[in-house]
């Protein structure tokens, strides 16, 4: 921990200070105070003090939302969520006190062991310093900014009170206003006009524990010309007690510009995953989410694109997996606002003991978007018949002169093919486990390379002893 | 010695109510090729399918050793593990996993070792090579849009790899052209010295490439008459009517 924030908890009163190993707590609960501490404590600029603490009294206004799972959702006690927790690289928490079927995972998955212990929560900070510096540095020599959103405020408060809340607002929606309202953590990343970010700008995610928080906020803006693929997250489970996530992440891909990101989330299974994400295009930019979702109790989240300038291209490719007791409401929002914008949207979900998926999508083209084309692809697989699989696609038509197009389809494993993988040596978990690798196929393509083999090794995982 | 393979005794199989094999028996030896022959519906497939382990088949009575072990002791996987093989008439599609890996994970479980990836190659490029067959197959998904000869040739590359001990080949040479049957023959015979084949088929132009030591009649789930490779060219031409009558003399 900075000295500066060891000095904030002097005159601290809702928190503790153990000097033993230098934790910022709050206590239980969110009122307008712990908003203002939070803001107060890192030593936030003014402005951002008055949205956090317009958000947090819209929050409080707002209603929960009537749709989704709704019922699930007023389950949440907000009461009993810790808004606020800042630690040194000290212990947090015991490894003993991480469930053993989280811990065979990384066996299985061969996590090191270092790393283990910071994706179980043990360790706030994960030890490849040497890596983090070079691929910063090469980012450095092309003016890319790239911090976290803490530091990206104090070093440069310009750009982010520019940006920060104009593709999200916090009345967007009651998480959105939680999160404008507590957050802490996250990426901020300005890549200048022209510049390419060749590499998939992705290994800090498995370092600094802040961008793993509960409630992140991330802004990526792309200016003219410029590229970006930002990877989030990892594929091995990532162990909470805290039971609450809700993040936001504003991209902004300016003229020409593209910007791709790139998510899987693999909560434990007690953890409300309740994200807003969502992207602006100006004229023949593109936005592009590849979107995973393995974990989570339940998962409330639809990454969507603004088209706001001609020729601008949306892409939204997002997997999901229901296991027993998981509800993944998952989908995509594209809005054509501009002549000639295009979208893809693929969805492909597994349900599995008694999961449910959903995708849930929302198309619209405005009045004056002519000559827009998408194309809008959910396929389902469901591996047994107590899961659940639903459909909401929602398109609000403007303009006539849209082509549009929309598949869907649900499938089972067939006998079949499980007597065919049988026959050539595999059990039948391992050709459970083929089956949905394949069908998870087109988004596991495009992660980068060791994100699409832990995925896929994580899946044949999920599907041993899937078959009584 | 002839080292017995495949036995199968007094076999009576049936698919939810209907009884489709009514006392069946069989010996495969090692290095011999059997060709069984029959019209549509007679049982063939199901014999293969029954040996494999097809779980929509029941056996009623009789028994099937294979290397001497009951066979019925064996879960599919566990069969093709010990050494059984079967080449599908309608191979599954599976999408979205490509053919080489597909192969390499195959090898892998039925040897249960890991395979090291550069002798794997060698031995694919080796097999491929026989068959002719183009290395962009290996990145295609495994019988996706493939066609018919495409799809035989896959069964019979993975037989190349897996040398199996016992070959089950259901209708492979249906629907081929002249030179895929001329290389699903190469196949099959690069193998039949070390295994035990058998050989399902329709028609006797297959067996201008493969030459059996023994050719079956099966009429309704029975073996009726076994001979030479020259039963199968009176039944190519004269068909199978004089048989019925045989039986109906007996």
């Amino acid at each position: 921990m900075s000295d500066e924030a060891r000095e904030a908890v002097g005159d601290y009163r809702f928190g503790f200070h153990d000097p033993e190993n230098a934790t910022i707590r709050f206590d239980k609960g969110l009122s307008e105070q712990v908003v203002r501490d939070i803001s107060g404590l890192k030593n936030e600029p003014e402005w951002m003090t008055e949205i956090r603490v317009k958000a947090y009294h819209h929050f409080v206004e707002r209603e929960m939302p009537d749709w989704g799972n709704c019922g699930e959702l007023n389950n949440i006690d907000f009461d009993n969520v810790t808004y606020f927790l800042r630690s040194s690289d000290a212990t947090e928490r015991d490894w003993d006190d991480v469930p053993e079927d989280i811990k065979r995972t990384f066996d299985r998955l061969g996590i090191p062991e270092a790393e283990q212990k910071y994706l179980g929560g043990v360790t706030a900070q994960y030890e490849s310093e040497a890596v983090y510096h070079s691929l910063r540095e090469d980012l450095e020599a092309q003016g890319v900014l790239f911090l976290d959103m803490d530091s990206g405020l104090r070093e440069h408060p310009e750009i982010i009170k520019k940006h920060f809340g104009t593709v999200i607002p916090y009345s967007d929606n009651k998480f959105s206003a939680l999160n404008t309202a507590v957050w802490s953590g996250g990426s901020f990343i300005y890549v200048p006009k022209g510049v390419h970010v060749e590499m998939p700008v992705q290994a800090y995610f498995r370092i600094n524990a802040q961008n793993m928080g509960q409630f992140e906020r991330t802004l990526i803006i792309a200016d003219e010309g410029s590229s970006i693929h930002y990877v989030e997250g990892c594929t091995a489970p990532t162990y909470s007690t805290d039971s609450l996530h809700s993040a936001v992440v504003e991209l902004i891909a300016m003229k020409g510009a593209k910007i791709r990101y790139s998510t899987i989330q693999n909560w434990s299974a007690n953890v409300y995953n309740l994200v807003t994400k969502r992207g602006v295009a100006y004229e023949d930019a593109t936005v592009e989410w590849v979107d995973g979702n393995i974990g989570s109790k339940l998962t409330m989240k639809y990454p969507a694109v603004l088209l706001k300038g001609e020729g601008a291209h949306a892409e939204v490719i997002s997997v999901a997996y229901a296991g027993a007791g998981q509800h993944q409401d998952a989908g995509a929002k594209v809005h054509h606002l501009a002549p000639r914008t295009t979208s893809n949207i693929l969805s492909k979900s597994i349900s599995k003991n008694g999961g449910r998926s959903s995708y849930r999508g929302m198309l619209q083209v405005s009045p004056k978007a002519d000559g827009c084309r998408s194309k809008v692809v959910c396929d389902a697989l469901m591996l047994d018949s107590e899961s659940r699989s639903d459909t909401y696609p929602t398109m609000e038509v403007g303009n006539s002169t849209a082509d549009l197009e929309h598949e869907a389809s649900v499938s089972k494993v067939s006998g079949d093919q499980l007597f065919y993988l049988m026959s050539r040596g595999f059990s039948e978990d391992e050709a459970m486990g083929l089956i949905v690798n394949g069908f998870f196929e087109p988004f596991t393509r495009e992660l980068p390379m060791e994100y699409a083999v832990e995925l896929n090794k994580l899946l044949e995982l999920e599907m041993e002893g899937s078959i009584g | 010695m002839a080292e017995e393979i495949l036995r199968v005794e007094n076999l009576h199989v049936k698919v939810e109510d209907t009884p489709i094999l009514h006392g069946l028996s069989l010996t495969v030896n090692r290095g011999e090729k059997h060709v069984i022959m029959g019209r549509n519906g007679a049982g063939k497939s199901t014999l293969a399918s029954v040996i494999m382990g097809h779980p929509a088949y029941e056996i009623t009575e009789g028994e099937v050793f294979f290397m001497g072990r009951p066979l019925h002791e064996l879960d599919v996987f566990e069969r093709a593990r010990a050494g059984i093989f079967l080449s599908f008439q309608y191979p599954a599609v599976i999408p979205g996993v490509q053919v080489g890996t597909f192969l390499k994970k195959s090898v892998q479980s039925v040897r249960q070792e890991t395979v090291k990836a550069r002798a794997f190659r060698q031995e694919l490029n080796a097999a491929m090579d026989t068959l002719d067959m183009q290395k962009s197959v290996l990145s295609r998904y495994v019988n996706d849009g493939f066609s018919g000869g495409e799809k035989k040739r896959l069964e019979i590359l993975q037989m190349l790899l897996l040398k199996p001990n016992l070959a089950l080949l259901d209708e492979t040479d249906s629907g081929l052209d002249i030179d895929a049957l001329r290389i699903v023959a190469k196949g099959i015979n690069q193998i039949a010295p070390d295994a035990g084949c058998l050989i399902i088929t329709h028609y006797q132009r297959l067996l201008d490439h493969v030459k059996p030591d023994f050719v079956h009649v099966m009429i309704d789930g029975q073996l009726v008459m076994s001979g030479g490779p020259e039963l199968a060219l009176k039944l190519e031409e004269q068909g199978y009517d004089w048989l019925d009558a045989t039986e109906v003399e007996a």
